[in-house]
């Protein structure tokens, strides 16, 4: 397993030396985007709108984070549970996404987007939400505002820890659960 | 008669919902400790290393420990011979969480369930009331997020599948959520009763200590076998894989119809959120 240090808006040569298990630390901008702004996202597409932001090449970071203190530029901010987007994914993919960066387990069409289109899936740390919004330098909502917690936001990161769970080759990090060792 | 004024439930309730969410309970953290030490997996030690951290720097910080402050869930005695002085439990309840969720810069998560418009404050507070003797009122609260809640299931099971079944059903779920409720999880388990109270009473088993005995010795003795069987299926923290997908099995149980085996499995995971106090 190799660590890697990348800077956005990510490559096919990025995306393609990945593997599962691999390190990264991300450093520049990744867009916030879960459930209802996915909706809108695709829903923008199917209408032939341009996204608020550039897909190509750009990572996305599902985490819904919440308000931000006094003195800080975002609140706790750790990743949100991935198969809820999977729906809406492969489009994003094929519009040129490079990242997305969750938790959980992905479908097989995301997979096969990813393996196709040359995208990575990252997992940051689920609910490790204090340690995550500090690695956050800049914060600001950039489209759907009224959707709260769910707005896209634009954030500034640097050395943003995530591990590759699945790469473009195929690669899956996720352990099989032995059930037939568990039901015994 | 003894009467509690509005303004003390308010107060005690927000401090309760910034609490809940910025302090990790001491049985939660140590159940950490104790499941790192017990690893030999890598990528778990690093996971519970991470989650150790998080706690500390909430607690430093005053940030929330996890960004889904969860839906305000309370479980309410209500003792025969107390009453609120000005206004209604419910509304003052309510109140407090709301001030609490404000204040505290905690998320806000209920939204309409089909326009998916965001209420903004997180309210309402869903409470179940229990009426119980004396003149206290204690009040338990839980800040339950959406990832872990997702992968609870309700299942109405034939009396004939007993024991086998439940333990198989409760295995399968876990099996099934995999990484998606970032484990290790604790699982609340709810058998008889009817169809709300098995999920009712699943809920209300997480509030207990982790590391805590069941005082029926056949119940402590299903919770037991569920943890051990639940953790040999490898999941392990983050899903990485480990020794610790599960960090207790919490059952909790009720007379049913004789035609009837209701079952509830409530996942939580491992940011446990909860408090309670008696006023």
């Amino acid at each position: 397993m190799a660590e890697y240090h990348l800077t956005t808006p990510m490559t096919d040569a990025d995306v393609e030396k990945l593997r599962a298990g691999d390190v990264v630390h991300l450093t520049g901008i990744i867009y916030t985007g879960r459930d209802a702004a996915h909706k809108r996202l695709v829903d923008a597409l199917d209408a032939g709108q341009s996204l608020p932001f550039d897909p190509r090449g750009a990572v996305i970071y599902y985490v819904g984070p919440s308000p931000a203190r006094p003195g800080y530029v975002i609140g706790a901010a750790g990743p949100t549970t991935s198969y809820r987007m999977d729906s809406f994914a492969p489009r994003l993919i094929a519009e040129g996404l490079k990242g997305m960066i969750g938790k959980g387990m992905r479908a097989p069409e995301v997979k096969a987007a990813m393996a196709e289109h040359k995208a990575v899936y990252f997992g940051a740390t689920g609910g490790a939400g204090a340690l995550l919004g500090l690695r956050i330098k800049k914060a600001r909502v950039i489209a759907y505002e009224d959707l709260g917690p769910e707005a896209v936001r634009e954030l500034t990161v640097e050395d943003f820890p995530v591990l590759v769970i699945n790469d473009c080759h195929g690669g899956d990090l996720y352990a099989v659960p032995e059930l037939e060792a568990a039901l015994g | 008669m003894r009467t509690i004024s509005r303004q003390s439930v308010v107060d005690a309730v927000a401090a309760m919902c910034i609490d809940a969410n910025r302090y990790l309970p001491a049985d939660v953290l140590a159940s950490f400790a104790k499941a790192k030490a017990a690893e030999t997996v890598a990528s778990a030690r690093e996971i519970f290393g991470q989650l150790e951290e998080n706690a500390a720097l909430a607690a430093r910080t005053g940030l929330p420990l996890c960004q889904d402050c969860g839906l305000g869930v309370f479980f309410v005695e209500v003792g025969e011979e107390v009453r609120l002085e000005d206004g209604s439990l419910r509304e003052a309840i309510n109140a407090g969480m709301v001030k609490g969720y404000g204040d505290g810069f905690l998320r806000k998560s209920t939204c309409d369930p089909f326009t998916r418009k965001n209420v903004g404050d997180n309210s309402p507070a869903i409470i179940h009331f229990d009426l119980v003797p004396g003149d206290a009122l204690k009040i338990c609260m839980m800040a339950k997020g959406g990832g872990s809640e997702n992968m609870s299931r309700v299942m109405m099971l034939a009396p004939a599948q007993g024991l086998p079944g439940i333990r198989e059903f409760v295995i399968r779920r876990v099996a099934e959520s995999g990484s998606n409720p970032c484990p290790p999880i604790l699982v609340g388990v709810g058998i008889g009763g009817n169809f709300e109270l098995a999920a009712i009473n699943s809920k209300k088993a997480l509030m207990r200590q982790v590391d805590d005995v069941h005082p029926d010795p056949e119940v402590a003795a299903m919770e037991a076998d569920l943890l051990a069987s639940i953790n040999r299926l490898g999941i392990g923290p983050m899903g990485l894989g480990g020794a610790t997908t599960c960090l207790g099995v919490k059952i909790k149980t009720a007379p049913c119809h004789l035609a009837s085996l209701p079952l509830a499995v409530n996942i939580q995971c491992h940011s446990s959120r909860h408090k309670e106090v008696t006023l």
